[in-house]
């Protein structure tokens, strides 16, 4: 029973946050960039401020998978960072913290890119 | 004022050049499209054998210039000039694709008006006593454009429902002194236009604008009655242009309603999801060379005014805010001359 309920919480708040960014697309002139800009800043902001903690607790991977999660991620390194090694670690949390995300988008996406080829839309 | 010259934008060709042949070669979307059976070619993949995007395109417009002067039964060589252009940075289609040619080249820029641009010198280029015979070619690739002006195909991003769809074709007309039609009687070369549109995703609103102020000062310079022409056809204003410019036509008194047609319509399907039409060199370039050319050669068209539009932005222009300047030329061409 618990597991379905984390599931059906993670389905909610993932999906509410991928159709924010859907609405975004359609009724506004936001490019797909800034969106993705918008969102990991929204992140850290939220993560500042204490609630985006709580958002994780309730979703776990419907809060952390999104772009604003990668904002949550930055933030909660930086916080980190900062109690083990002072102010400078408000500069070098965030990156140690998304360190293995970042590689691996890189790693896969150079992978997806030799595999795959673009194709014109049907 | 200039002996050929009526009013203020339009000429008048004492000796019209005759439209020999015309060409078009498009993908395989516009081949699906209610235009398929006009075109001489079409692919069945938009890579056509080519290891880019970049590269068909430049194949597209070295083939159809082949085909044009095989119609016409007039080597490349015989050609007096080459008129060339398309959308990508530096107009590469067009140089690289006719680097072999030999003929002389005038490369030309004037985004999805480009046709309208090359048809017009060339026609005036003949009629002064320049050339005997010229080619106008033009293109556009689906993908090469998508690179060059939004984001890279592999990004997979959306598109916003006012878009339009970039058509993969490139269209060709091959101009000469003598011959026995149809002719380009009249050219209307157009002015820049600028209502402040900033939308490049909504560029059919930004060119119709431009559009009208060619179609007007047209009737206005030649004085013709509105329905002298048998379709007024503009280049790729697609279904939200056209309705802006359908409004903008009727307020300033030309009533043209029901002769009043737009390639970027024609050529696609409403089933083929391209949003709100096609747009490209390459569009008012293969519905002219397919469609349009074969109506007037069955006679099915005796009159139109073909007004092919362009939206001068730059990706750099929209990255930093500007409006969209745009433009329109238009060209008559008629079946037969009326002495005057």
């Amino acid at each position: 029973m618990h597991t379905i309920v984390s599931y059906l919480s993670a389905f909610l708040v993932g999906g509410l946050l991928c159709a924010v960014g859907q609405v975004l697309l359609d009724r506004t002139k936001l490019t797909a960039a800034r969106i993705l800009v918008l969102f990991v800043t929204l992140g850290v902001a939220l993560t500042a401020l204490g609630f985006y903690d709580k958002l994780v607790k309730f979703a776990g991977a419907g809060a952390t998978i999104p772009l604003t999660g990668f904002g949550y991620s930055l933030a909660k390194g930086a916080f980190n960072d900062v109690d083990k090694y002072g102010l400078l670690g408000a500069f070098t949390g965030g990156i140690r913290a998304t360190a293995a995300g970042v590689a691996a988008a890189v790693f896969f996406g150079y992978l997806a890119s030799i595999v795959f080829k673009p194709k014109p839309k049907r | 004022m200039p002996e050929k010259k009526l009013g203020k934008q339009t000429v008048q060709l004492k000796k019209p050049p005759t439209i020999t042949a015309a060409a078009s070669i498009v993908g395989p979307k516009e081949g699906k499209g209610p235009l398929a059976r006009y075109f001489d070619q079409i692919l069945d993949d938009e890579l056509w054998g080519e290891k880019s995007w970049e590269m068909a395109e430049i194949k597209m417009v070295r083939e159809t210039l082949a085909k044009a002067s095989e119609k016409a039964g007039m080597p490349v060589g015989n050609l007096d000039y080459i008129l060339a252009g398309d959308l990508l940075n530096q107009c590469i289609a067009a140089s690289f694709g006719l680097r072999e040619s030999g003929v002389p080249l005038f490369g030309l820029f004037g985004a999805c008006s480009t046709i309208g641009e090359s048809m017009s010198l060339g026609a005036m280029l003949i009629d002064g006593g320049f050339a005997a015979n010229v080619a106008c070619i033009t293109s556009s690739h689906f993908c090469s454009a998508e690179r060059q002006f939004r984001f890279p195909l592999e990004l997979g991003s959306q598109r916003p429902p006012t878009a339009q769809w970039t058509v993969t074709g490139s269209g060709c007309a091959i101009l000469s002194e003598s011959g026995t039609g149809p002719y380009i009687t009249r050219v209307t070369t157009g002015r820049i236009v600028d209502m402040a549109i900033k939308d490049q995703n909504n560029m059919g609103a930004a060119m119709a604008p431009a559009a009208v102020d060619t179609i007007y000062a047209h009737f206005e310079d030649t004085g013709l009655p509105h329905d002298y022409y048998d379709m007024v056809v503009t280049g790729d204003l697609g279904r939200i242009g056209r309705e802006i410019a359908d409004d903008l036509l009727s307020s300033n008194g030309i009533s043209i309603g029901n002769i009043f047609n737009d390639c970027g319509i024609m050529i696609f399907d409403t089933k083929q999801d391209v949003h709100a039409g096609g747009s490209g060199c390459g569009c008012s370039a293969t519905v002219f060379a397919g469609f349009l050319y074969d109506g007037l050669k069955s006679g099915k068209l005796n009159r139109i005014l073909l007004v092919p539009t362009g939206a001068l932005l730059s990706p750099t222009s929209v990255q930093q805010g500007e409006t969209i300047p745009c433009i329109a030329h238009a060209l008559s061409i008629e079946n037969n001359l009326v002495s005057s």
